[in-house]
């Protein structure tokens, strides 16, 4: 146990969730900080609970600490309540384990997960005592690394961080902090290690590269300043999942988290190829883990945990060839050992009808559908392959099978939307409704209706995408569309059977401005936060007005970054990373967007995306 | 068969709060493979039921869960063959799969007539202390003597509809100074729990002083039913083992309200009466946690 907590009584006793700062939960990794020779400061840049729940940093802290001489510790961001009593009494940022100081670690990863996290990670260098600056760290200050999905456009925070990993961490970190060692025993300096670290795998090191660009603001070039540093970075995956260490003994957090469950990743990588997902592009391809193993580890984390529920995770899990296998194990183990099942979002047909019917109490729960788009045209569009018959045949069944609540999600503002696809949105909430009157005959209607909630979020381009080159909406686009979706669902005839929610438009204009930006946003993030922004996801903390402000004052427009549809000639800040989908596929499937014409799912018919480069997953399984 | 589960709570996991401790407990109950009960339903859940909430920052010596299980564990042939009973081995699992500071200490099969923890409680024994530096300058022994002279000692407490005044006399069953550190028998019923901070407070009021903010280091010692005019540690109900469950060979270390006189005022003895009753206490409770293995 540690006892000396890095926070005193008084303070502990004056925040809101003191458990959040105090380490000490069951299967946290402790170890001697006198026989470790590297210390690891494993952070997610927002409050315990979020990062807690993140899968990925459970799997990159037992794969550290599975390394004998590296102690892997967690990071969170303060609250703010804690965060305020550390900048008045200059306490510095710890890590949990040891509640040693962040600033004494050899390393601080940074998980990336989303685009407003940007100014926390200022926030937690801040704290730490670390320089924002990368290029202003000493030799006594941790290699600051960046990793996870806003890491495939990186250059918005290419200022910040030492060095960025592109990819899957299970490949390269030992190679990474072998090199480590080596430079310090030969007593290299900071810039050497960085120097020979752009060599390794999936390793990018923001400061040997230069961007130039033209007068309309678009990029001229971007090329390395140095020798021998890689002009592209081309990135790292697991090729068979099954060989690669799981997280079994995740820790247990005292507090409930967002995720308060033991999380089970049946596969990464998606078949499906929307043209809007950006985690369908860039964890191509599909891998599966092995069904038997899974079950294997699906016992051991029950047992290590005291878990009493368990959730399966990936992208469309539906397309998990074993699931059905995997779910019926599942069903009978949890059943006799008081386990709850969390299913992941399934596509809805009889087999996750009867699963859904057999783990959740169908009175109390909902059925969700993510058509995404009110009209066929714009479902072809964004290639999402659920027609409306798909839909109402799924409703029905459902209704049937006695759900009598409905969950749809929308996007607004997708490339060519017109009126006609958003009153499609109020026509299929509309037909859904419909469908259950004729289904239900009265006397069995339970609660003597249907509830139908219908949510839209707005459309934000991401980088390697189809869309990548797409304008998005203005925020006042983005509104009138919230308003028609509206307007036209109080015009149905089911009207009273449906709810509508949308999103805040202002953050999504912000969010879409980061994640398309280019290196000279990193002084709008930086004066943003000097400004006293962060926290930025939390929507009652975004201070919108400051963002825009910051950006007029650095010269920059955020038309520039959203509103623009984008040659697909130009070059693209993120392109000298290569995610193994090629940019030639992009274009293809972005043409075919605008033709309304869709593509088959890799299990269908192979489109030459180019991530078979890697030579596994289903690219392997088809030859 | 339900179960008592004593257990501590010391170090960094005295910032975690009740539900939280509740929850922790649930999924160290899994861990450690006991066969609890659980309800039916969709969202089954364990047949749990904690004595008292402790407050986040205190720490404590004698915290209790009552459990439903199924089945006793069968003990491993080792630990059978060091003659171990059933109940140990709850205690020994538990502590294998736990986080540190969370101690369970002991476990008891509750006769089947027991009160179940919460509904029990009547009175909580403390030892507080004043964090250094923060100490009042007021002659404590004096201010314990003038405390309990008095007939009422009436307070204004903050509650959600407003305030109101309330006489804490009544619920202090023993308070004593002895080696730097107080001493209380507090009422802890649901009715009518008195926080030890308002006996500090009430104490330091005396002699013109207040409370410094997170000015005191609160101990919990142990938790007590009421049984007739005496009190009983809930660690002393119940037996180690399952033959004997309404065994109650622990009668002689209760002690009886009317001695300790707190509500008498004329009784010039009442101080002493409270010293000794307090003294008892403590022993009541060592001896429920030395009688561990023993019956």
């Amino acid at each position: 146990m540690i006892h000396r907590l890095a926070l005193s009584d008084d303070i502990l006793m004056s925040v809101s969730k003191p458990e959040r700062y105090i380490g000490n939960e069951v299967n946290a990794v402790v170890k001697d900080r006198e026989k470790v020779a590297v210390r690891f400061a494993m952070c997610f840049p927002d409050v315990y609970e979020i990062g807690m729940s993140h899968l990925g940093l459970q799997i990159l802290y037992d794969m550290f600490n599975s390394m004998e001489d590296v102690w892997c510790e967690r990071v969170f961001s303060p609250w703010l309540d804690l965060d305020a009593v550390m900048r008045r009494e200059k306490i510095p940022l710890f890590a949990l384990e040891s509640q040693d100081p962040v600033k004494d670690f050899d390393f601080l990863g940074i998980t990336i997960q989303y685009e407003m996290c940007y100014t926390n990670i200022l926030q937690v260098l801040d704290l730490s005592g670390i320089p924002l600056a990368a290029k202003e760290r000493g030799e006594d200050c941790p290699i600051v690394v960046g990793g996870g999905p806003c890491t495939y456009n990186p250059e918005p925070l290419a200022d910040f961080f030492d060095l960025f990993y592109i990819g899957e961490g299970e490949t390269s970190y030992k190679a990474l902090i072998e090199l480590y060692k080596e430079c310090r025993e030969q007593g290299l300096s900071r810039v050497e290690f960085l120097r020979r670290a752009a060599s390794v795998p999936g390793i990018y090191v923001p400061r040997f590269y230069e961007a130039a660009y033209n007068e309309d603001g678009t990029i001229r070039s971007f090329t390395p300043t140095q020798e021998g540093v890689p002009a592209t970075i081309r990135k790292e995956i697991v090729t068979d999942l099954t060989d690669v260490r799981y997280p079994v003994k995740p820790i247990v957090p005292f507090i409930k988290v967002t995720q308060d469950r033991v999380v089970l990743e049946i596969q990464r990588g998606c078949i499906r190829g929307c043209r809007f997902c950006q985690a369908g592009q860039i964890y191509r391809p599909v891998r599966e883990r092995d069904a038997k193993t899974l079950k294997r580890y699906a016992l051991e984390m029950l047992q290590n945990t005291g878990q009493e529920e368990i959730s399966l995770s990936s992208l469309s899990s539906s397309d998990y060839s074993r699931l059905p296998e995997l779910i019926d194990f599942l069903i009978e183990e949890c059943s006799a050992n008081h386990t709850n099942i969390s299913l992941p979002s399934l596509r809805i047909d009889a087999f996750s009808l009867d699963v859904m019917s057999k783990v959740q109490d169908v009175k109390k729960s909902s059925l969700t559908f993510a058509p995404e788009a009110g009209s066929q045209r714009l479902r072809n569009v964004i290639n999402k392959g659920l027609t409306e018959e798909d839909i109402l045949r799924g409703a029905a069944l459902a209704f049937e099978g006695g759900w009598t609540r409905v969950k749809l999600y929308f996007m607004l503002g997708l490339p060519t939307e017109t009126e006609e696809d958003i009153r499609g949105i109020a026509e299929l909430a509309n037909k859904i409704a419909a469908v259950f009157f004729e289904t239900v005959p009265k006397e069995k209607r339970t609660n003597g209706k249907v509830q139908i909630v219908a949510s839209t979020s707005f459309f934000v381009p991401k980088p390697f995408t189809p869309f990548q080159w797409a304008a998005q909406c203005t925020k006042e686009e983005f509104l009138d569309k919230a308003y028609q979706t509206r307007t036209a669902i109080t015009q149905q005839l089911n009207q009273k059977s449906i709810k509508y929610n949308w999103h805040e438009a202002d953050a999504s204009v912000m969010e879409g401005v980061l994640a398309r930006g280019d290196r000279r946003l990193g002084q709008v993030i930086l004066n943003v936060y000097r400004k006293g922004g962060f926290y930025d996801a939390w929507s009652e903390y975004y201070d919108n007005d400051r963002w825009l402000q910051t950006m007029a004052e650095c010269g920059l427009s955020p038309e520039f970054y959203t509103h623009r549809e984008r040659d697909v000639d130009e070059i693209l800040p993120w392109d000298f990373i290569d995610c193994g989908v090629s940019k030639e596929f992009l274009k293809r499937e972005w043409e075919k967007a605008k033709r309304a014409e869709i593509s088959e799912n890799c299990r269908q018919k192979c489109q030459g995306c180019g991530a078979a480069g890697f030579g596994c997953g289903i690219c392997a399984e088809r030859r | 068969m339900k179960l008592r589960i004593k257990f501590t709570k010391h170090g960094p996991v005295r910032f975690i709060g009740h539900l939280d401790v509740m929850r922790y407990f649930q999924k160290a109950i899994r861990r450690a493979g006991i066969d609890v009960t659980y309800t039916t339903g969709f969202s089954p859940h364990q047949v749990m039921s904690f004595a008292a909430p402790l407050g986040v920052g205190l720490e404590s010596n004698g915290e209790y869960m009552d459990i439903s299980v199924n089945s006793l564990p069968e003990a491993e042939k080792e630990a059978e063959a060091a003659g171990e009973s059933p109940c140990a081995c709850v205690v020994r699992r538990l502590n294998a799969v736990g986080a540190d500071g969370l101690e369970a200490v002991s476990a008891r099969i509750l006769p089947e007539n027991a009160g179940n923890a919460m509904a029990s409680v009547a009175a909580a024994a403390y030892t507080v202390r004043f964090r250094e530096g923060r100490e009042p300058d007021a002659d404590l022994t004096a201010a314990v003597g003038r405390l309990l002279a008095k007939e009422r000692i009436v307070i204004t407490k903050q509650t959600k509809r407003g305030e109101r005044e309330i006489d804490l006399r009544p619920g202090i069953y023993g308070l004593e100074l002895r080696d730097g550190a107080l001493h209380m028998l507090l009422d802890a019923s649901s009715a009518g729990n008195i926080k030890p901070a308002l006996v500090v407070e009430a104490l330091l009021a005396d002699s013109g002083e207040s409370l410094a903010r997170n000015a005191l280091l609160i101990t919990r010692e142990d938790l007590y039913t009421r049984e007739g005019d005496s009190f009983r540690s809930l660690g002393e109900i119940g037996s180690e083992s399952a033959d004997c469950p309404a065994a109650d060979e622990t009668q002689a270390s209760s002690f009886t309200i009317d001695k300790i006189g707190s509500k008498s005022a004329d009784c010039p003895a009442a101080d002493e009466a409270q010293a000794s009753s307090l003294a008892r206490v403590e022993i009541s409770s060592e001896t429920a946690s030395k009688d561990g293995g023993a019956s």
